[in-house]
């Protein structure tokens, strides 16, 4: 069972990885912001496993407040977004 | 006892199944053309996999199952408002769709055409 998480977190900071590279070169910010909120998703899964590996709920609270403020961050930025466009 | 030792055997797999499904959306947010299609594949598969991978830690370890239900429904609920908001970002700073792409109803709902879109 160890064993098992391990992987999984290995798997888990791979697919972060991929998703970093579409922040680097996505072409818009749309893009990119696309790519935040996935990556966001990833680490939330990767504090979980970090608190089943640690023992420790606290993690949990962590990955809690993450992904609240990942949210208000991504509504944060679109409506900057567009309103810019609305104002040009 | 018996299930004392195949809970986290179980609730592994399931983990391993939503990290699945994670990797997935990250390979789809770099093959998809356009920003539309990676929206698509990066909001609902990151759903499922999240939820996925939550049930299985919460399955492996059943004394945390209050807060990673709770967690689980947070996603639930903000994951497809955050896909609409950036959805309706990139349409309304022009931003184009794909060379294929066959319809788009939001901008023939603003030219106020009565279209298939109904």
């Amino acid at each position: 069972m160890p064993v098992i998480i391990d992987w999984t977190s290995a798997f888990l900071l791979g697919s972060c990885m991929v998703g970093i590279i579409r922040i680097i070169i996505g072409p818009t910010s749309a893009d990119r912001l696309t790519a935040l909120n996935l990556v966001g998703s990833q680490v939330i899964a990767l504090l979980v496993v970090t608190a089943f590996r640690a023992g420790s709920p606290v993690y949990l609270d962590v990955a809690m407040v993450y992904s609240v403020f990942g949210f208000l961050g991504v509504l944060a930025i679109t409506r900057y977004l567009s309103k810019r466009s609305n104002s040009k | 006892m018996e299930l004392q030792s195949v809970l986290p055997v179980l609730g592994g797999l399931i983990s391993i199944v939503g990290a699945l499904f994670l990797l997935l959306a990250a390979v789809g947010i770099i093959r998809m053309p356009d920003v539309y299609n990676r929206m698509q594949t990066g909001t609902k598969a990151t759903t499922l996999g999240s939820i996925l991978f939550l049930l299985g830690i919460g399955i492996a370890e059943p004394s945390w199952l209050g807060k990673i239900v709770l967690l689980i429904l947070f996603i639930v609920f903000t994951n497809p408002i955050s896909s609409h908001v950036l959805a309706r970002a990139a349409h309304f700073r022009g931003i184009p769709l794909a060379e294929g792409s066959v319809r788009d109803c939001l901008a023939d709902d603003e030219a106020g055409e009565q279209g298939v879109c109904e």
